[in-house]
């Protein structure tokens, strides 16, 4: 009974093979000229359809430079993908379709443009973390050294996403271990636990913390022992627009970009 | 590789009823209509697999393993998954038992809301579980209160999460099988002087013992391949609620070749599952 069903499924696995074999080898041919195409063809205005990966601090903030974009420049449309910044990477060395990489670190970035998925990215922002509490302040989290206290709960990134990068910084700066209860996979995310009040404590961006108004409160992080991470932008290589893309990278570059971003709490590069 | 000649079904074995001739030639050919869309089906079904074959960098899979959080994650997942099956069984058995046989008003109601799980984007049971036993939840603040007790960030929560997204597969299994068992069986252990649970126990459930294995392990696949509640309810924290299947994401992030390491092992273990289950699945006309 099951020897025919056996070779049936052998059979198709092997057309399947073949089948992947042909897609892979096509879709590679068939690349060059799609990509030419489109450099023969460039709209020469601002219109059609972008997607953005940006990282999730950055939510807030490009939401709005992207209406603003679009109030200009009437005929673009621009789709955003917020995330955190390894796994948008990842995406776009795997070949996701998006024209721009907003990232919330320099390391990300590279891995983008050592796959040689974009070139020459420019850093537009820099952010500092902070420590967000639920209102309240349950657990009475005054300092960081808090955060190493046994009976507070705090919330982390986890270490492959910029802010779990940066916080574990802050730690080894500070000589502070702390034991967190859980490594969310990105910014908002861990945000989201100090809102729920799942968490007593959650480490983000000091963005986070001002987008989330009066959902959370913030404590500062000492000068001495913060750090900083740079947002570098770039337009990537498979952009079907390059030229929008372009435009919207010159956007977010530009004055009125830098003051919707420091308006949102982010420091100048 | 053009498909123009129909898939030819091989012959099967003789035909209980032994009436019909084996080569009646009508239903063992496959019209084209029907042969090009399934053999498009099957293709669709195991590509996305050949791709995580062909990806699989093999030499460095025992590395691979080894230096990620593979073997926590398997123990953890191994684990919660099991405990969530055992509960699903202590709980979901009566239950089944219950629906099936039991008449009172509102019994479909309760069967629709209590299958809920099943159709249920797991992400939302998250979010669900989190206002419920979360450590603000209406009932989470309680425990919290009265016994210290919270649920998010551990691996209890993980087996409640796995439990909840689990136990209706366990649920709907068993009680199809109360619904079809023998009766006639339970009525002759009745008249022997049975005692009802007695009953139960040495009639009943060895005649839907082939259910209960199919529930279980059905439950207990799903357990094991839980992400969105767990992930919503009790986070992520490597040997503590990062089950395999966030350990895969999470990797996916860091180091791909780790995720399809990870990935690797699960399709293995899903793999053996459906050999556990062959009788039932790969028999031609089963049905779940």
């Amino acid at each position: 009974m099951l020897r025919p069903l056996l070779a049936t499924l052998t059979a198709v696995a092997a057309v399947t093979a073949l089948l992947a074999g042909c897609g892979s080898s096509t879709s590679s041919d068939a690349e060059a000229p799609a990509h030419s195409d489109s450099a023969s063809t460039t709209a020469p205005t601002s219109a059609g359809e972008i997607t953005v990966f940006a990282a999730a601090s950055l939510t807030e903030s490009f939401t709005t430079l992207g209406k603003q974009f679009e109030a200009a420049h009437p005929d673009a449309r621009i789709t955003f993908s917020f995330g955190p910044s390894s796994g948008l990477a990842t995406q776009i060395i795997e070949g996701a379709p998006a024209d721009v990489f907003a990232s919330a670190s320099d390391k990300n970035m590279d891995a983008v443009v050592a796959a040689r998925a974009a070139e020459t990215p420019s850093t537009f922002a820099t952010n500092v973390l902070e420590i967000a509490v639920p209102p309240g302040n349950p657990a009475n989290v005054t300092t960081l050294a808090d955060l190493a206290r046994a009976d507070v709960k705090v919330a982390v990134c986890q270490p492959a996403v910029p802010c779990g990068a940066v916080a574990a910084k802050v730690f080894a700066a500070a000589g502070l271990t702390v034991t967190p209860v859980t490594l969310e996979a990105d910014v908002k995310a861990t945000l989201t636990k100090v809102e729920l009040g799942e968490v007593d404590a959650g480490v983000v961006y000091v963005t986070d913390v001002l987008a989330a108004g009066d959902k959370v409160t913030g404590i500062e992080i000492p000068a001495g022992v913060n750090s900083a991470t740079s947002y570098p932008i770039a337009t990537l290589s498979a952009s079907k627009n390059p030229d929008l893309a372009k435009a919207f990278v010159d956007s977010v570059l530009s004055a009125d970009g830098a003051s919707v971003l420091s308006a949102a709490g982010f420091q100048k590069p | 590789m053009t498909v123009t000649s129909p898939v030819r079904v091989p012959p099967r074995a003789p035909r209980p009823d032994g009436g019909r001739r084996p080569d009646a030639d009508v239903t063992s050919r496959a019209p084209w209509p029907l042969a090009v869309p399934a053999v498009v089906a099957v293709a669709f079904l195991l590509l996305p697999l050949v791709g995580l074959l062909l990806r699989a960098s093999w030499r460095d899979l025992p590395r691979l393993l080894l230096e990620s959080e593979a073997s926590g994650a398997l123990r953890l997942s191994l684990v919660t998954a099991t405990i969530a099956t055992v509960i699903s069984l202590i709980l979901g058995v009566p239950l089944a038992w219950v629906l099936a046989r039991a008449r009172f008003r509102g019994r479909g109601l309760l069967r629709a809301l209590v299958t809920l799980p099943l159709v249920l984007p797991p992400v939302v049971g998250g979010v669900a579980l989190l206002f419920a036993l979360g450590r603000r939840g209406f009932v989470g603040q309680y425990l919290d209160q009265w016994f210290g007790l919270t649920l998010p960030f551990t691996s209890a929560g993980v087996v409640l999460a796995e439990t909840f997204v689990a136990m209706p597969f366990l649920v709907v299994t068993v009680e199809g099988a109360f619904r079809s068992a023998d009766l006639g069986l339970e009525e002759a252990a009745a008249t022997l002087g049975s005692r009802p649970f007695a009953t139960f126990r040495r009639v009943t459930l060895p005649l839907i013992a082939p259910s209960l294995i199919a529930g279980s392990v059905l439950c207990w696949a799903r357990a094991l391949g839980e992400f969105g509640a767990t992930i919503t309810f009790a986070g992520n924290l490597p040997g503590v609620t990062q089950t395999m299947p966030l350990a895969v994401y999470q990797a996916l992030e860091r180091d791909p070749d780790a995720a399809v390491a990870l990935s690797l092992v699960l399709l293995v273990v899903s793999v053996a599952v459906l050999a556990l289950l062959r009788e039932r699945w790969l028999h031609p006309g089963a049905t779940l």
